[in-house]
């Protein structure tokens, strides 16, 4: 860390501004903080309507979000290099942390998803994965001549999928679908060639009917044919989304208002405060309000990859990258999902959803992203 | 890059993720773009479709059930009332388990096979979702008070107050106000559903059936804002519902508990009319039941001991009893003897106890076996000479008996509100050709005028053909309603319901009611125990019908023959004979005869009435 130390420049982060040097010698990004920050304001406002007008609602989240800051904060002070050196080691603790999920892990409504060590608080070794699986993967292909060739590639899939097939079967389809993307992202990043990716793509393709027979639960098949036909089981397993678009298409272009969206209001919209809560921003800020919304996290996503194309080293760069898409994953997969173009799967729309753990792990990839913004090192240009 | 032994090239490593990051932006947009597609299709362009879902979702019409209206006797005494009752009710669309939901209620209250089976049934019926199901009804302050403490644990299951019909005089009514029941599968497809969607109860019988419209009332409506559990959270719009009418009866409920006492144990039937406005004062039929039964539904066991039990108290014997009316309808014979000319007041027969048609073996008895010596018209009927009857049918013939008779009644319902009064037979040359096939013979005649043979009249059609005489004709139907309490509806005459009847000389009119005085009154007169000591004077007539027919040549011994075997008693009459103020007609089945059984019901029934009732009402004791 010293030695790391050592080799920065001095003032460098004063040459990139001089009302940027506060910020930059805390480590933080001022844009990314400032979007960051209106984006849970904004969250923190829908919430207060989603959760049926209760503070302790706004109060809990709001605890979570500074704690979280915090996490953001503090990892956003080591350097790239120090997660990179960490990266396998991360890895190898994250796999047996799976494991021990599998064989030992506690849970709920039939997903076993959470490890009780003795000593140490209640956590989910998933949520930490998404940090650590596109670490090992930039790690990997960081050390490897890029464009990675075939056998990289490979490599890197069997990193990727070894945690993934072990989330798949807690179960939690949601997470490992984000773990896998970041993975992807990386090896997409890295330049692999056009002609392995469709490759892959056709062996997916093929790989689906499998899936569908021999990996997928019930649950989960439900759900996809719930989303193909969700007029089929109007009462079931197809009100959700039924619900969910009937609140989106009632708010119309400017909303119903503020604490008056009748579905959420009424609890007609199931999971109005946790996974379903874009649609109460849809049916009481209407059209509008979904576009700043969008907004927002459109110009987080490029500020993201403004840092990672901007980063001076590939395991950063390829970090950052599958970082900051994974988070457009988290919105593109939610908003997709309740809007009724895909099927139902659990991710939160990403620090707007009432729920900790993920809100936990995202500051912590910004946190990331902002160490690799903020610890530059002068000599490598 | 320690572990590198490749030249690796910066320089292209970052160009390569500078492109790969343009696309990932340029995909990013697109998936960006693809959500916003999806957006503005859902909240512009169909907007207004999922407004009205929503609208949908969370405003109900709901209909409201109009309060039925109230029935009264004559003196405001309430005949028919409605009390809350508290009923547990399940809403099928938020039971996840029925079964299992029935059987943890099961657990807490005392639920039997009857409730669930009847809960099933009204299950399948069609009906508004999250509409709910009654389980059971009447809960006791103690079953409200377990199922409150567990509603939590019981997602769909709720208490509801509703108001339900009660009888507080019980049995006494029974068998004129009739009742309402849960409405069935058949009533359902004939009703309004409109104005019946809220509406659990509807009129079976009586009084609760003819002014079913009248007492319903009207339907109102509220448009309220639920959530998603069902639960009204306001009231967003309501129209009231209009509720039924109050009615008020003839029936003075003390004159009908009087009835129903001296009525106690007997299977029998009275009907009194009050003769100036056709007012059904009392109308009673015993054995009864409790109507109070039957409107949240019956249980099987008590329904099956009312339904088999060999004295039918189910049978209104008042409406439906059709009986031989004996004896109790020659004054009407003698009556159309006189106005035809086939008789007169001074012709005289030789009663010998026995007649018998030219060409003929079979010899027509009278009931008094040796015959009542010479007997005049007046003496006929006061001592109920069949022999003169024998004679006084055969002179006139099928066809004039048949019509006066059918003048006073007899084969058809005349009352303006009692629907469920059958007709009886007034058997006539056509009615026998058609429904036995046969021709008219002169003895059918001769058992005709002495209310035999074919003839079958109710309690009601003789109760009818009494008044009609106390009105020396004037033609006044029977009814049950007074008015309503707000005066808006009265019953109009109708022409198919009856008409004065004229006769040719008027002044026999006089003449038939002293000669049913001479019944009451007279020296041999058949019910002169009945009318001794009267402080009016009564017009009266008994009858006495056979249920077994005694064969030729054979003596009728009542003590000897089975109980059920005996006749029916049977009396008719009005008081005071001068100027009636009621006309009562009662049957005593397998009572005996008229004069020992039925007369002295009805003079009782007199005596309260003109005596008691009617003395309180002119000091004014009521109201």
């Amino acid at each position: 860390m010293r030695g790391d130390f050592l080799r920065h420049m001095p003032g460098a982060d004063a040459s990139l501004g001089k009302g940027k040097s506060f910020f930059y010698r805390l480590h933080i990004d001022p844009i990314l903080l400032g979007l960051l920050l209106a984006l849970v304001g904004f969250g923190l406002v829908i919430l207060y309507s989603a959760g049926g007008e209760r503070w302790a609602y706004v109060e809990r989240q709001g605890i979570r979000f500074l704690a979280a800051f915090g996490v953001m904060f503090v990892v956003a002070q080591f350097e790239p290099s120090f997660y990179k050196r960490w990266s396998v080691v991360l890895f190898v603790l994250g796999v047996i942390a799976l494991l021990g999920v599998m064989f030992f892990g506690v849970g709920a409504k039939g997903a076993q998803r959470w490890l009780q060590l003795p000593g140490l608080p209640r956590f989910q070794p998933s949520e930490l994965m998404k940090l650590i699986v596109p670490m090992m993967a930039a790690w990997y292909l960081s050390s490897r001549y890029l464009p990675p060739s075939f056998r990289d590639v490979f490599v890197t899939l069997v990193l990727i999928f070894v945690p993934v097939l072990l989330i798949v079967q807690q179960p939690d389809l949601g997470t490992s679908i984000l773990i896998a993307s970041s993975g992807l992202f990386v090896i997409l990043f890295a330049g692999i060639s056009w002609k392995v990716v469709a490759g892959f793509g056709a062996i997916v393709a093929s790989c689906l009917p499998v899936m569908w027979h021999f990996v997928m639960r019930d649950y989960q098949k439900q759900r996809v044919l719930t989303f193909l036909d969700p007029e089929s089981d109007p009462l079931g397993a197809g009100w959700n989304i039924i619900q969910s678009k009937t609140a989106i298409g009632s708010g119309g272009t400017w909303g119903k208002g503020w604490l008056e969206g009748t579905q959420s209001q009424l609890n007609f919209l199931p999971e109005s405060h946790t996974d379903f809560i874009i649609a109460v921003c849809a049916e009481e800020f209407g059209f509008v309000g979904v576009l700043a919304l969008l907004g927002l996290y459109l110009m987080i996503v490029v500020r993201g990859l403004y840092i990672a194309v901007k980063a001076q080293d590939s395991y950063s760069r390829l970090l950052a990258g599958s970082l900051i898409l994974t988070f457009f994953v988290y919105v593109f997969v939610n908003i997709g999902m309740v809007s009724g173009i895909l099927p139902v799967v659990g991710v939160p729309l990403p620090l707007v959803s009432y729920g900790g753990t993920s809100v936990i792990t995202l500051m912590a990839a910004f946190g990331v992203i902002m160490s690799i913004h903020t610890h530059r090192r002068f000599l490598s240009r | 890059m320690r572990n590198s032994h490749h030249i690796k090239d910066a320089n292209r490593e970052k160009s390569i993720f500078a492109f790969r990051s343009v696309l990932a932006l340029i995909i990013v947009l697109a998936m960006l773009a693809a959500l916003i597609a999806r957006m503005y299709h859902l909240q512009i362009t169909n907007h207004s479709h999922y407004q009205t879902l929503s609208d949908k979702n969370r405003m109900q019409l709901r209909s409201v059930a109009p309060t039925r209206g109230l029935i009264y006797d004559r003196n405001g005494v309430l005949l028919a009332d409605n009390q809350p009752i508290f009923s547990l009710a399940l809403i099928p669309e938020q039971v996840d388990d029925l079964d299992f939901t029935i059987k943890q209620l099961g657990e807490i209250i005392d639920l039997q096979d009857r409730h669930v089976t009847g809960f099933k049934k009204r299950l399948k019926r069609s009906r508004r979702p999250y509409k709910e199901v009654v389980l059971k009804s009447k809960l006791t302050e103690e079953e409200i008070a377990r199922i409150e403490v567990r509603r939590h644990t019981l997602p769909g299951v709720e208490v509801q107050a509703e108001l339900a019909r009660y009888y507080p005089l019980g049995e006494a009514t029974a068998h004129s106000i009739g009742y309402v029941g849960r409405i069935n599968e058949k009533e359902l497809a004939k009703l309004d559903p409109q104005n019946y969607s809220a509406t659990n109860y509807i009129g079976k019988l009586g009084v609760e059936r003819f002014y079913e419209s009248e007492l319903h009332g009207s339907v109102g409506f509220e448009t309220v804002e639920i959530n998603a559990s069902n639960r009204i959270l306001r009231s967003l719009d309501h129209l009231a519902s209009t509720p039924g009418k109050d009615l008020v009866l003839h029936m003075d409920a003390r004159l009908q508990l009087k009835v129903m006492e001296l009525l106690e144990g007997k299977r029998a039937a009275l009907v009194a009319i009050e003769p100036k406005t056709g007012g059904v004062l009392a109308q009673v039929s015993t054995p009864s039941y409790d109507p109070n039964k039957f409107v949240t539904g019956i249980d099987h066991k008590s329904y099956g001991l009312l339904r088999d039990s060999i004295d039918t108290p189910l049978f209104n014997r008042a409406l439906k009893g059709q009986y031989p009316p004996g004896s109790t309808i020659k004054p009407v014979v003698g009556l159309a003897g006189l106005d035809v000319g086939v008789t007169s007041r001074d012709y005289t027969i030789n009663d010998r106890g026995r007649y018998q048609l030219k060409n003929d073996d079979r010899i027509y008895r009278n009931w008094k076996r040796e015959g009542h010596g010479i007997i005049n018209l007046k003496d006929a009927i006061a001592e109920s000479s069949d022999t003169y009857f024998y004679e006084l049918a055969f002179n006139m013939g099928v066809d004039r008996m048949s019509r006066y008779l059918g003048y006073f009644g007899f084969g058809s319902n005349l009352s303006l509100d009692v629907s469920e009064g059958r007709s009886g037979i007034l058997p006539s040359r056509e009615w026998k050709r058609a429904w036995r096939g046969l021709p008219w013979y002169p003895g059918d005649s001769l058992n005709m005028g002495i209310g035999q043979g074919f003839m079958l009249a109710t309690p009601f059609q003789l109760a009818t053909m009494t008044a009609l005489i106390a009105n020396h004709g004037q033609w006044v139907a029977p009814r049950l309603l007074k008015s309503t309490r707000d005066g808006s509806i009265v019953l109009s005459q109708r022409p198919d319901k009856g008409s004065d009847v004229a006769l040719n000389k008027p002044d026999n009119w006089d003449y038939i009611v002293e000669t049913m005085e001479e019944v009451m009154h007279g020296k041999k007169g058949t019910a002169r125990a009945s009318g001794a000591r009267s402080s009016y004077r009564i017009a009266g007539k008994t009858g006495t019908a056979q249920v077994v027919e005694i064969p030729q040549g054979e003596e009728y011994d009542a003590e000897a023959l089975a109980e059920r075997h005996r006749d029916h008693a049977l009396f008719v009459g009005f008081a005071p004979a001068d100027d009636p103020d009621i006309a009562v007609a009662v049957i005593v089945e397998n009572g005996g005869g008229g004069s020992s059984a039925a007369a002295p019901i009805a003079r009782a029934v007199f005596d309260e009435w003109i005596n008691v009732l009617s003395v309180d009402a002119d000091q004014g004791v009521l109201q």
